[in-house]
């Protein structure tokens, strides 16, 4: 499978100078598989450039996994053009609510008065689904879903193709307030879907010191990040959901925060970046720089 | 196109991490039940009523673990598992509440307060239990 990031801001869209090396769109990351299915793992403002790269070539299935349905994993679905294409069947899958389905979720963003165009109006032919808690098969990848620590039902999803893994958990607090240190694994948020994963793109909004003013937001420390990657076993960790107050620069150093406390080699800690692609095949897994 | 195909490893339900990371957090006894009838943790606080630590105790089933506290009413007959608030919980799936009578593992029998409900998830499905105890105040007559 091929793995590229379209968006790795968390929060809010944060274009300009200052991000200009890691990028200002919001959480989205397109996975192209060997049978030519394409996942589209959340919905934020990268997702729009997305729909743009894809209108020359429709892959042959479309599926859009969100983790949840916060506003920076949603806003770019409303511009991501293959659902202004007719008949173009897309398959969407999100966390499980117990009140309400997901298309009514979805569509208390995509109506007036939020947006101009009802989610029923939308020429494509939609699908929607539970995210998967038990695999299915997508193409040549299995997918699963688990509900992680967020604010409000959040998912992330791990996708299995020929034997490798990459795994997706964008906003993830694994222990409100607390350190991972003394849990056991088995007793970590999100470890079920993470163990032993080739790459894990997660949360890392905030660097330690800033971390005890932002407890209960729903986002990791650098601490509990590199904690709960080095607990669950991966190969390589990509730093997601960057802070939008956080710079290129500041970036950077956070990166070294993370490196310091990564059990395994410095150079499988990486920040996550637009354009990033993420090769993952029976050769093992390479990152081209885009 | 979608097929599914086997379930995923087996691993901690994350209503359940929630509740244990509460759990850790108070200074409530409190314990959990899995959706198979394990108890999986207790924390200090319950740990300081039973005489001993979660780790010493180690994972039990819940039946177990009742016969080794010989919960009864309290005219001391014995309770059956169903009929105790953790299992009313567990197989009733509903809330409930009772004054047991239970021996701790340091041989002391007295009255609790016990409180137990059900963890279920957002479609609806069985995570485990909760189940919280204290002490009755001495002198109340029960033990």
């Amino acid at each position: 499978m091929r793995a590229r990031v379209w968006g790795c801001r968390g929060s809010v869209a944060a274009p300009g100078p200052d991000t200009v090396r890691y990028g200002g769109n919001t959480s989205c990351v397109e996975v192209q598989l060997a049978s030519g299915h394409t996942i589209v793992l959340d919905a934020g403002t990268g997702m729009r450039p997305l729909g743009v790269a894809m209108a020359d070539e429709m892959p042959v299935g479309l599926h859009v996994m969100l983790t949840h349905l916060h506003m920076d994993h949603l806003q770019g679905l409303g511009f991501f053009r293959p659902l202004f294409v007719p008949d173009m069947e897309i398959d969407v899958w999100g966390p499980a609510s117990p009140v309400q389905h997901l298309a009514d979720r979805i569509a208390m963003y995509l109506s007036p008065p939020l947006f101009p165009v009802h989610l029923d109006d939308l020429p494509s032919k939609l699908t929607f689904h539970d995210a998967p808690e038990e695999a299915v098969t997508i193409g040549s990848a299995t997918v699963r879903a688990a509900k992680v620590t967020h604010q409000g039902p959040t998912v992330g999803y791990r996708i299995e193709e020929a034997g490798r893994v990459l795994v997706y958990v964008p906003d993830h607090e694994p222990t409100p307030g607390g350190s991972l240190r003394d849990v056991p694994a088995e007793w970590m948020s999100g470890n079920d879907i993470a163990h032993g994963a080739d790459v894990l793109l997660h949360d890392a909004q905030y660097r330690d010191h800033e971390y005890g003013t932002h407890v209960g937001w729903g986002h990791s420390s650098i601490a509990q990040t590199m904690d709960f990657a080095n607990k669950a076993g991966v190969e390589r960790v990509m730093l997601f959901h960057h802070d939008p107050y956080h710079t290129d620069d500041d970036l950077e150093e956070l990166v070294k925060e993370a490196r310091a406390r990564w059990l395994g080699a410095e150079a499988d800690v990486d920040l996550a970046y637009e354009g990033m692609t993420i090769e993952l095949d029976d050769r093992g897994t390479r990152i081209l720089r885009g | 196109m979608v097929a599914v195909t086997s379930p995923g490893t087996s691993a901690r339900s994350l209503p359940l991490i929630l509740a244990r990371e509460l759990a850790s957090n108070l200074a409530t006894p409190m314990f959990l039940l899995d959706a198979a009838g394990m108890l999986v943790y207790f924390n200090d606080a319950a740990a300081l009523l039973l005489g001993k630590t979660f780790a010493e105790v180690g994972e039990i089933s819940s039946l177990e673990f009742g016969e080794s506290l010989k919960v009864s009413t309290l005219d001391d007959e014995p309770l059956r598992r169903r009929d105790t608030p953790s299992g009313i919980a567990f197989f009733e799936h509903r809330p409930a509440h009772l004054r047991v009578l239970a021996t701790t593992y340091d041989g002391v029998r007295r009255a609790y307060e016990a409180t137990s409900y059900p963890l279920l998830g957002a479609t609806g499905e069985m995570h485990g239990v909760v189940a919280v105890f204290w002490p009755d105040e001495p002198g109340d007559g029960a033990g």
